[in-house]
């Protein structure tokens, strides 16, 4: 039987072998799941998370994708895999080329993806869904705020239909309204797609009202 | 308080203070017509979102605004044993040989980020001794070890370079070099963001203690918790104006702010409604004609064509909780 999910099974990880930060981290994201995980900052819930993200290279311990074992990671996972998570970081300033405009750091996933003939219907989708105006789209990085430029990455991270969201401390550089409107648009992408969603956050009031359920980390 | 009294403390007013910057294709109105008092003991938290013009106002007071910010109004810092002086306009030569670090001490927001690098916390608090109260050479030392202490800054990390520092540390680094030359007041900027909840809390603790025992207190930040927690006034900012200045107590109690923004920042918290505003703030080189959050206001009427004034504690034509009286 396959299990849909994005799990992590005894995940053991960090940036030094001797002392992993991660060790022995099981955790599964069911899809349509909304799950939160909270702990204090240098804990490892961001590095887990990145090890979920397929972003970081576990020591120990497998990650599986609906049923599939990870086995490559960053640029080297299957694109199909890699495709299937999206993710958001908390500083949008160094999440994004400051060459781009924000129109083409929403589309570049999908040129990467080879599937540029989609960016003329979904760009403008998505920038509406985020609160995007023509006018902010034609604009770069250091023309727009933190708030705007985080929700470019939102869309970006939404731009290829991602069946799981891993968001770690969206919302930290925000003030409470954009706080709000964002997660807000998850919301939504959740509710018509059955996306599942690991958001990590220092914010357990946020946490209680976003999630399905709230993990501590390390539990 | 009474005015005498504050003449014995010390306290800042300001008055009507505008700040724009000129570009090449537009102006930017940052600060527009703004004014607010403070007074010893007492924290004042301006709230607001990002890019509203928060920290412009915080750098207009020190003196740090670039070379085509373009200044009106006043802003005079007064009494505390000093003579007073009128920041705004004032030589940079008095404003660094006597204000800054001295009179206003600024707790800046990402401190790992304003912190030297390459050297040692310590050094860089010795510094500072070094420079604002010139003690003699053997007391440096012991003098800088006092400040960190009363920052909660732990003596045996004084040795440490600022990449290894956690973020809580860096910011007790930062309210520590803030302290050295024991300024009347106390400009923190942003001084939570990206902490954690105990850490937001253990920073904001500190500065209310600061304004505890005496120090007048201005919190420039978005995080409504930080405030609730430590703030006696609050002053919301919306597109460069104040549009309500209240008490704490009123703000963040049962009655609630008047103006449709500030509540709506209110009901945008996960703890409460966890609802948005509507829309984006106006871009400040691109701002309506009247009431800059009339686009996003369901209140919104023909009146709000008209920049309201601010009277009382409140700009705003069609303000909320009129029943209450």
């Amino acid at each position: 039987m396959v299990e849909l999910g994005l799990r992590a099974h005894g995940v053991v990880a960090g940036y030094d072998r001797r002392a992993p930060i991660v060790r022995d981290a099981s955790l599964l994201i069911a899809p349509g799941e909304a799950v939160g995980m909270s702990g204090p900052s240098g804990c490892g819930k961001s590095t887990l998370a990145r090890v979920l993200a397929l972003l970081q290279v576990p020591y120990g311990g497998r990650v599986s994708l609906d049923g599939e074992f990870v086995t490559r990671w960053r640029f080297a996972a299957p694109r199909a895999m890699r495709t299937r998570v999206g993710v958001l970081f908390q500083q949008p300033r160094v999440s994004v080329d400051p060459r781009m405009r924000l129109h083409e750091v929403i589309a570049e996933p999908l040129r990467a993806g080879g599937r540029s003939v989609e960016v003329a219907d979904r760009v403008p989708e998505l920038a509406a869904e985020v609160g995007l105006t023509d006018e902010l789209l034609a604009r770069r990085p250091h023309q727009v705020s933190d708030g705007q430029l985080q929700r470019a990455c939102l869309a970006r991270a939404l731009v290829l239909r991602p069946r799981y969201l891993v968001c770690d401390e969206m919302t930290s550089m925000l003030d409470a309204s954009t706080t709000a409107a964002l997660v807000g648009v998850v919301e939504r992408y959740r509710a018509s797609t059955g996306a599942g969603l690991l958001a990590v956050s220092h914010d357990p009031p946020l946490l209680r009202r976003w999630c399905d359920r709230v993990v501590e980390y390390p539990g | 308080m009474t005015a005498m009294a504050s003449m014995d403390v010390g306290s800042l007013l300001v008055d009507r203070l505008t700040v724009r910057f000129r570009l090449p294709t537009a102006e930017v109105c940052a600060v527009e017509q703004v004014s607010f008092g403070l007074v010893a003991g007492e924290c004042l938290a301006l709230v607001g979102e990002s890019g509203c013009g928060k920290s412009v106002l915080a750098a207009a007071l020190l003196g740090l605004l670039p070379a085509n910010a373009l200044v009106g109004g006043r802003a005079v810092l007064g009494g505390g044993g000093d003579e007073a002086v009128q920041l705004i306009g004032a030589p940079e030569r008095t404003l660094a040989r006597t204000v800054r670090g001295r009179r206003i001490g600024l707790v800046p927001q990402s401190p790992a980020a304003r912190l030297t690098p390459v050297r040692t916390v310590r050094s860089q608090l010795e510094e500072t001794v070094r420079e604002l109260l010139c003690p003699e050479r053997a007391l440096v030392g012991r003098i800088a070890e006092r400040v960190a202490a009363r920052a909660a800054y732990p003596v045996d990390h004084l040795d440490r370079y600022p990449h290894q520092l956690s973020g809580g540390l860096a910011q007790r680094a930062a309210v520590a070099l803030a302290l050295v030359g024991d300024p009347w007041l106390i400009i923190a900027d942003e001084p939570t963001t990206g902490l954690d909840r105990a850490l937001v809390e253990r920073t904001a603790d500190e500065l209310r203690r600061l304004a505890d025992a005496g120090h007048a207190v201005l919190l420039v930040t978005h995080d409504l918790v930080a405030a609730e927690r430590i703030a006696d006034r609050v002053a919301v900012m919306y597109a460069g104006r104040i549009v309500e200045e209240t008490s704490a107590e009123v703000f963040f109690g049962a009655a609630g702010p008047r103006h449709p923004y500030a509540r709506g920042l209110l009901a945008a918290l996960p703890e409460r409604e966890f609802v948005p505003i509507p829309g984006m703030p106006p871009e400040l080189s691109a701002l309506p004609a009247g009431c800059a959050f009339a686009a996003r206001c369901e209140f919104a009427t023909k009146a709000c064509v008209r920049v309201p004034d601010f009277v009382a504690g409140l700009a705003c034509h069609h303000p909320r909780g009129d029943d209450r009286g």
